[in-house]
């Protein structure tokens, strides 16, 4: 609020100024900086300085405060000990599992979805409607919902056994090998219909010339789906693809909403697990070298693009 | 990369509005009847969780020990409703989702306005008045849209805490501020970099500064990408979760936090109604932007999905 003001303030002086002053270029180049101070402090603070904070802080013995004492650099030990803690190796296998089915899953099932949608059929908008709607709640509303639906005694399980089918067992939650299934599926009910959307949108993007060339040739409806318009949908895929990635890597709500982590520690993911160390078990300087994991693949995954695109950049201005 | 997805998210999320360009129906066929099975079982299964939450919240503890999860309450009843928004327990409290519906509103509003002000202010000044260093600090929080929350959250619990700011009404909202920043400033610089710049031009010509031009001329411009991130806003703010239990304090506790601490509390008989009328309460405000605002939802959600 205070920077709002002081914004405000700042437009109504250049006004004065700039209509009778002399030099505008100069004052307007120092106005936006002025203007973009938030941002500055935003990218330097918090997405520099804060990161460099967390990575030194891992290398300290810090418990519930920062400590940066000579005495507190242990070196490489956090790093060591988090490789060795169970908790956190859980996290890791929890947090490749879980990704990778959500991930294609979501995408399998977002792909079909907009396949199906995109067979001219009626009432169009409300099936968009209805699959794009869980998407407006919030993980922690999908986590509960579901927790009920899967709840042993009162969910489905019992409802269908109640109808006469007394073997039926469908309770993942309660079951530390299947609490994860659980939580994929609520994660996909949640965000599919995004998935769908963007697919359906690169679907409409592909030219109209390939379908009328496809059936000339006389190649059925889903080959055509698979073989030829699937690979011309390289960016809705890819635009999927990282929402998909960034979602995962921050999982947080739905486990807490859901499992709370368990049972036991069956469903731990890192994100929970850093949170886990910053607070409750005041741990800082281990939950710091676990945030400095979590930020290794989306560092290499950018760093790859990066070159990736300034290889592309050089072979054009070769060419 | 980032900018180059989104630009190519916004081109292709207009495209949907286009109309459906797939092979063309014939009469009604086998196939065409299988895709309708197949999309009204879909349809089914993304309703089913809806269904679920409204009849569980409509009835009586006792029907619900009847264990028919699916099951059209027999009889009924409004208690679990009132109870949800005006007795609940969390822990010691028990006041319900109110004062929690109340902070919320309280939050949502202010967040909404203060990030989408400073946005519009960067994606602007990116657009028009680059200096030195802007591209840096634009591609340091493109970055900064796809670093884990956890990494940041606790250098900036100490420097709240130095400031005095943790766990206050101006600490939640200037968190909200800098994790909206990342996606909102884009959205305004891809828009505003799209304009023709005769128009910024003309207007220098006419010796109109920063701020002039940005309120007279671009502002009133916006109208329709701050509609896009006024959605974005409101349903990313009311629906989080992290933020408002690590930053917001007991007094400013946001009402999804509330939620979960009613859920979860461990003390008494659990009330599934009540959970679950509270639920739906919550969900409440981001289901009404959803429905009321339509298709923009989807150009909001699209452009802002990389948020998380």
């Amino acid at each position: 609020m205070a920077q709002l003001a002081t914004a405000k303030e700042d437009g109504a002086v250049v006004k004065t100024v700039s209509s009778s002053g002399r030099k505008p270029f100069r004052l307007s180049t120092l106005m936006s900086i002025v203007g973009t101070a938030p941002m500055i402090a935003t990218a330097v603070g918090v997405f520099v300085i804060c990161i460099i904070y967390s990575f030194v802080l891992s290398f300290t013995n810090s418990r519930i405060f920062p400590a940066f004492g000579a005495e507190n650099f242990v070196g490489t030990d956090q790093y060591s000990r988090l490789w060795s803690t169970g908790r956190w190796l859980i996290s890791v296998n929890n947090i490749w599992f879980f990704g990778l089915l959500s991930i294609v899953a979501n995408m399998t099932a977002g792909y079909l979805l907009a396949v199906f949608m995109d067979q001219r059929i009626k009432a169009e908008d409300w099936f968009r409607s209805i699959f794009l709607y869980p998407f407006a709640m919030s993980l922690v509303i999908t986590g509960l919902v579901w927790r009920w639906i899967l709840d042993p005694n009162y969910g489905i399980q019992a409802t269908v056994r109640g109808w006469g089918f007394t073997e039926f067992a469908f309770a993942p939650l309660v079951n530390s090998g299947t609490a994860i299934y659980g939580l994929v599926v609520a994660g996909i009910w949640n965000g599919v219909g995004v998935t769908m959307a963007i697919m359906l949108a690169g679907l409409r993007g592909v030219d109209a010339e390939i379908w009328k060339a496809a059936k000339i040739d006389g190649i059925p409806t889903w080959k055509t789906y698979l073989y030829i318009v699937l690979p011309m949908m390289r960016g809705a895929i890819l635009t999927a693809f990282i929402l998909q990635c960034v979602g995962v890597v921050r999982v947080y709500d739905l486990i807490v909403a859901m499992t709370q982590g368990g049972p036991g520690i069956s469903t731990q993911m890192p994100a929970v697990f850093v949170i886990q160390h910053i607070t409750d078990r005041s741990n800082v300087g281990l939950g710091m070298a676990a945030a400095t994991m979590m930020l290794l693949p989306v560092i290499l995954l950018l760093g790859v693009q990066a070159f990736a695109q300034w290889r592309a950049n050089r072979v054009k201005e070769s060419a | 990369m980032t900018t180059e997805t989104l630009a190519a998210t916004a081109a292709t999320t207009s495209r949907v509005e286009a109309g459906p360009r797939g092979a063309k129906p014939k009469t009604l066929t086998i196939g065409r009847v299988g895709v309708y099975i197949f999309l009204i079982l879909a349809a089914l299964f993304f309703l089913m969780p809806l269904w679920v939450m409204v009849v569980t919240s409509l009835k009586a503890m006792p029907e619900i020990q009847l264990r028919n999860i699916f099951q059209f309450p027999q009889q009924i009843t409004f208690e679990p409703w009132l109870k949800a928004w005006d007795t609940a327990c969390t822990g010691r409290d028990c006041n319900g989702l109110k004062p929690g519906f109340l902070n919320s509103v309280k939050i949502t509003l202010v967040g909404t306005a203060v990030s989408i002000v400073i946005a519009a202010l960067n994606g602007y000044a990116l657009s028009f008045w680059k200096y030195k260093g802007a591209n840096v600090l634009f591609g340091l929080l493109v970055f900064g849209a796809f670093v884990p929350y956890q990494v940041v959250i606790y250098p900036l619990i100490i420097a709240f805490r130095e400031l005095g700011i943790f766990g206050t009404f101006p600490g939640i909202i200037m968190i909200h501020t800098i994790f909206g920043m990342p996606i909102l400033t884009l959205l305004f610089r891809n828009f505003f970099a799209a304009l023709p710049p005769e128009l910024f031009k003309a207007a220098r010509v006419d010796g109109a500064g920063f701020w002039q031009i940005f309120f007279q001329i671009m502002v009133p411009m916006a109208v329709p990408i701050t509609i896009v991130a006024v959605i974005l806003q409101v349903t990313g703010i009311w629906n989080d979760f992290l933020f408002g239990t690590v930053f917001a304090g007991r007094e400013n506790m946001p009402m999804t936090v509330q939620l979960n601490n009613i859920v979860n509390t461990t003390t008494g008989v659990r009330e599934y109604n009540v959970h679950m009328a509270a639920t739906i309460l919550t969900a409440a405000v981001p289901l009404a932007v959803y429905f009321i605002s339509g298709k923009w939802f989807v150009r909001g959600i699209a452009a802002g999905a990389v948020k998380g």
